[in-house]
């Protein structure tokens, strides 16, 4: 008596009562199911951070100034920052102050007053990519220049919206009123998102730093964007940063550094945090289908005492039976595993898809993502073992009061 | 000459309700190989109780029991087991076939667990289907089969593993008379053939059909001796009248 033996026996008695193996297995099948699509749907999320990461560049460190005391007593100068560049050229390839902004937007009469106002330097736009550090891409025109950056030059990016609502998009070379003063038009960018409207994401205009800090009355610049010169060197520039503001300030709580890689882990770690938290929630459903096996393979033994004091007067010993009624459990859960998985997995690509339209509908251009809902092979091989691992867990009480029975009783049993 | 069953002062005991109860009261008794033996008594008479220990499926109180030459009254469960698929062939009333399985499948079930190859339990087990005349039911269910069919593929299933003792418990019992007399006569074939059979059964005159009567009442062995002697058939009761008359 052997195991693909007992695994044939078991196959034989699931089809001779389909609909109990079915009812059966349902726990382990919403349980394996609902653990694959809370990682399908994690491994997506993840997924897309990670691709916004790239489209951001890995090379990408941010670091926000805060000053110390009320923020008046210390301010530094952004031509540190850029020495700072300069001095380090293995490590940093640029960097822009990010001035963010709010003024009224002022073009023949019509006011804008939702409008974000971000002051920035040339580093900011990288020619190679036609593309910001922040995401956004160029549709006509040129960037801000190196010149307009030095000289305070009152020209300007204009963001699709603007283009759009008040130059009907013949917006190069126009002028436009921001916070009383006039700048140039000298560049127009790519919608981001599908819904091009005031104070959305493409309401927006790129101006020099320091013009944008005049229009704030900011003393200093609160946020830089730097480069390092590839994903490797990012923690290398990290420290360099840390290091000249902490010689500056003296204060560890006057600025904070951090890498596209950092927020990309903290983001993940949370995700695994929350992924943790669901499929746990997922295995009490596992649990509950566990429980269930165990209850049929009860009512099994009891149903079929007479077979096993037939099949002890025949010879079969305790381990016989034990093995036969455990294999009958693992393949019944082992089958709703399959199901479970097969279940999860389109499911999986159901709101997959669902979720990777409805990003489609609110993104467009190069800066649109796309969500893949796809379990892991790990994921799945590792539910597909925990339903079989339930199964026999469960069955072996059932099998072991099967494999004990008395065959003169059991033979007798009615 | 070693004996094939030999039982030397059995007893079986069951406690109950403070009172001991002796369903074996000190029996003795061997069988020789290729003897058909009928051990006959009414219900109470301690011939299930003698079935089951001759089986192995129980052990005695005390007493020694050897099979085969091997003692096997003090084996456990899964000793047991392995004697009961070696040396002993099973015919239930109720023929005890199971029913999900084919009659094949049925009668394969003790090579199956003697570790037996597939190759050859199915050539084994059509082999034993063909002698009790069954060849080509092999992939009926047993429910598709008459009662006097299912019996004799229990017979089969009994002969399959090529046992030392056929041993049938009350093999008549669910059949009517003409089918009962055939499944006798059955027994009574394979014995020609060599076979050692035990027949338990409480009807004398089905018991008259073996070779040799063991009557048992009230856990003793009341006669052993030659089925044709009239002594045989009479109850004690009976003869205890018989001797007042």
């Amino acid at each position: 008596m052997n195991v693909s033996q007992s695994f044939k026996m078991a196959i034989k008695s699931l089809r001779t009562s389909k609909m109990r193996s079915l009812l059966t297995m349902l726990g382990i099948i919403i349980g394996v199911g609902a653990v694959i699509i809370i990682i399908s749907l994690g491994n997506g999320v993840t997924g897309m951070v990670n691709q916004q990461v790239e489209k951001l560049g890995v090379n990408l460190v941010q670091t926000m100034i805060y000053g110390v005391g009320d923020g008046t007593t210390l301010n530094l100068d952004p031509q540190r920052m850029y020495d700072l560049v300069e001095e380090n050229p293995e490590v940093l390839s640029g960097v822009s102050p990010y001035v963010t902004a709010s003024a009224v937007v002022r073009s023949n009469g019509t006011e804008y007053e939702d409008t974000t106002i971000y002051g920035v330097s040339e580093a900011i736009y990288r020619p190679e990519s036609n593309s910001t550090l922040d995401g956004c891409t160029l549709a006509e025109g040129r960037f801000l220049q190196y010149v307009d950056v030095v000289r305070r030059q009152h020209v300007c990016v204009l963001g699709a919206y603007l283009a759009e609502a008040a130059f009907q998009g013949d917006a190069l070379g126009k002028d436009i009123s921001i916070g009383g003063q006039n700048f140039t038009v000298v560049g127009v960018l790519d919608p981001i998102s599908a819904t091009v409207d005031a104070g959305s994401l493409d309401d927006q205009i790129y101006i020099p730093y320091e013009n944008a800090m005049e229009i704030m009355g900011a003393r200093q610049v609160s946020l830089y964007l730097f480069t390092s010169t590839s994903g490797a060197t990012a923690a290398a520039a990290k420290e360099l940063i840390d290091g000249l503001l902490f010689d500056y300030f003296q204060n560890q709580d006057a600025y904070y550094t951090t890498t596209m890689a950092e927020q990309a882990d903290l983001i993940n770690a949370m995700m695994s945090v929350v992924m943790v938290v669901l499929v746990a929630i997922a295995a009490i459903s596992l649990l509950v289908g566990g429980i269930g096996i165990m209850n049929i393979m009860l009512v099994s033994v009891t149903e079929r005492t007479r077979e096993i004091g037939i099949r002890k007067s025949l010879g079969a010993k305790r381990r016989d039976i034990r093995r036969q009624f455990i294999i009958e459990a693992g393949t019944t859960s082992a089958i709703g595993g399959l199901l479970g998985i097969l279940f999860g997995c389109l499911m999986s690509l159901a709101i997959g898809s669902l979720i990777g339209s409805m990003l489609v509908s609110m993104m467009t251009g190069s800066s649109s993502l796309t969500f893949n809902a796809a379990p892991s092979l790990g994921a799945v091989a590792v539910s597909f073992g925990v339903s079989v691992g339930i199964g026999v867990l469960f069955g072996y009480l059932p099998a072991n009061k099967a494999a004990k029975l008395n065959p003169i009783d059991a033979l007798r049993y009615e | 000459m070693e004996h094939l069953i030999e039982l030397k002062d059995v007893y079986k005991i069951y406690p109950m309700g403070g009172e001991a109860v002796h369903a074996l009261d000190g029996i003795s008794l061997t069988i020789d190989r290729g003897e058909f033996v009928a051990i006959v008594g009414q219900s109470g008479s301690g011939k299930s109780t003698a079935m089951n220990i001759i089986g192995c499926l129980d052990v005695p109180t005390s007493g020694t029991y050897h099979l085969g030459g091997v003692d096997v009254s003090t084996m456990n469960d899964d000793q047991q087991a392995e004697i009961r698929n070696r040396m002993l062939g099973f015919i239930f009333q109720q023929y005890n076939l199971i029913p999900k399985l084919t009659v094949r499948e049925n009668v394969e079930l003790p090579l199956l667990y003697a570790g037996v190859g597939a190759e050859e339990r199915r050539r084994r087990a059509e082999e034993s289907l063909e002698r009790v005349g069954l060849a080509g039911k092999e992939r009926n269910l047993p429910s598709q089969l008459s009662g006097g069919q299912q019996q004799r593929v229990s017979i089969a299933r009994a002969l399959a593993g090529n046992p030392s003792v056929i041993l049938a418990d009350e093999p008549t019992g669910a059949l009517d008379s003409r089918t009962g007399r055939e499944v006798l006569g059955f027994l009574q074939k394979l014995n020609a053939e060599g076979d050692t059979v035990v027949l338990i059964t409480h009807d004398n005159s089905i018991a008259v059909q073996a070779k040799r009567i063991v009557r048992l009442q009230d856990g003793r062995i009341l006669y052993d001796g030659d089925a044709r002697d009239p002594r045989a058939v009479v109850h004690a009761a009976e003869s205890e009248e018989g001797v007042g008359a």
